[in-house]
């Protein structure tokens, strides 16, 4: 092609080059789309099984103690018995002889990048969160994904307060993340300097998830100790 | 850089297919010479298990879009090549993510958001311009191929250095007898930062030499 044949072709594309371009293009997406769904579909399975299996993990740890867990459904009024793929469950966590050892909450709200999603482990005898555990972010490596590394950013869910007022009607302080240093309050989550945004999404997701699940835990507690 | 070097080459002798396999491991490599792909190179090469994880799933991405872009060469106009590269480029990250997925969520997880990050790496997309739409489907694996497996090595190669050295491990398994202080630093950002300096400098060094000889 002659180098000014070509510049005037680039100026104006004719309509047959313009028909090139969109079958090239369509043609592409078409293949690429294809191509996407067939891997998701091959490893869908797979994905699922090892995130069921990844989950268990991450309750084990959330409620220390724990060697059997139970799955309930909250069905607007009371817990029932569920399976993993119902609306609105919590994780009941049980030791050898039965004993309710604690209750695992899945919650997630958005962070800096992405959706955060966490699980953390309710103690409702100590009216504590006992445990705390990322189970998905996309934080930016290396600042934001702190809240899954720092070992004082976890220390603060050994041991938060989430009392209940007497009537069990509500968190009476509701958890918050407070900045770096300053914490002082047994509910507040002390922040981490470098992952401001993503620490405070911690402490919302777990202020607003509490707020909703401890008084319906309580309020059906004897339900869930017997394990029925 | 790396169309001057192979130019000159093809001037000389025609490189023959070891040739085209060889120039990505050591003589333009993507992370020594060509200093390509940056971003994963500093962040993900702080053990030795993540650095290879992510060298192989960009090797992987490369050597499938190579394929496709070389295959497909007559059938891409020119005016929309960039953006038929990168939508090829993306499927093979998206199955990669999923394919990663399925092996291990742990693995997944410290990877994290670096394996969508692979879209952009420079080194596919330069390959893909520079080399594949230009070449045979054979000779693009072939450079597919010895790039993929330059920038593995280069990936390894940082990764070792920091684990050792900032973790006193190598795979996970303890190197130093206990009381053995390691060298934080050296898995934070920073450490990637000299490890790959010094690299440079070693490769430098080498190939100063062997001009002069």
């Amino acid at each position: 092609m002659e180098p000014d044949k070509m510049e005037q072709e680039q100026a104006i594309p004719t309509s047959r080059e313009n028909i090139k371009m969109l079958r090239a293009m369509v043609g592409i997406s078409a293949l690429c789309g294809f191509l996407i769904v067939l891997t998701y579909e091959g490893t869908l399975p797979r994905v699922e099984r090892l995130r069921a299996e990844a989950l268990e993990k991450a309750i084990f740890q959330v409620i220390p103690g724990t060697s059997k867990t139970k799955v309930f459904a909250y069905d607007g009024s009371t817990f029932i018995k569920a399976d993993d793929n119902a609306a609105d469950i919590v994780y009941a966590g049980y030791d050898e002889s039965g004993n309710l050892m604690g209750v695992a909450i899945e919650a997630s709200g958005q962070g800096y990048a992405d959706i955060i999603k966490i699980l953390y482990g309710y103690d409702p005898e100590k009216q504590h969160i006992i445990g705390f555990y990322v189970l998905e972010t996309k934080e930016t490596p290396g600042l934001g994904d702190k809240i899954e590394k720092d070992k004082d950013f976890l220390a603060n869910f050994s041991a938060l307060d989430v009392s209940l007022s007497d009537d069990m009607g509500k968190v009476i302080n509701q958890v918050v993340t407070v900045k770096q240093g300053t914490k002082q309050n047994p509910w507040e989550i002390d922040g981490i300097t470098g992952a401001t945004i993503s620490s405070r999404a911690i402490g919302n997701i777990i202020g607003e998830s509490t707020m909703t699940w401890v008084p319906r835990i309580n309020k059906n507690l004897e339900k869930m100790k017997r394990n029925e | 850089m790396s169309e001057v070097s192979s130019h000159s080459a093809q001037t000389k002798i025609p490189p023959s297919s070891t040739d085209e396999f060889i120039k990505g491991l050591w003589r333009e490599n993507p992370v020594f010479v060509q200093v390509l792909g940056m971003c994963p190179v500093l962040a993900v090469s702080n053990t030795a298990e993540n650095a290879l994880a992510m060298g192989l799933a960009t090797a992987f991405v490369l050597l499938m879009s190579n394929i496709l872009v070389s295959s497909l060469q007559n059938f891409i106009p020119k005016q929309v090549r960039i953006a038929s590269y990168i939508l090829i480029i993306a499927t093979f990250v998206t199955i990669t993510d999923y394919t990663i997925q399925a092996i291990s969520v742990e693995l997944h997880k410290s990877l994290g958001a670096f394996i969508s990050l692979i879209v952009v790496n420079c080194l596919i997309l330069s390959r893909a311009e520079a080399f594949a739409s230009k070449n045979t489907v054979g000779k693009s694996i072939l450079d597919a191929l010895g790039m993929g497996a330059g920038f593995v090595f280069a990936l390894f190669c940082l990764g070792a250095v920091r684990e050792v050295m900032g973790n006193g491990t190598f795979f996970g398994l303890s190197l130093f007898p206990e009381g053995f202080q390691s060298w934080i630093v050296m898995i934070l950002p920073a450490g990637g930062f000299f490890t790959l300096a010094a690299w440079l400098l070693i490769f430098n060094l080498l190939q100063q030499k062997k001009s002069k000889q």
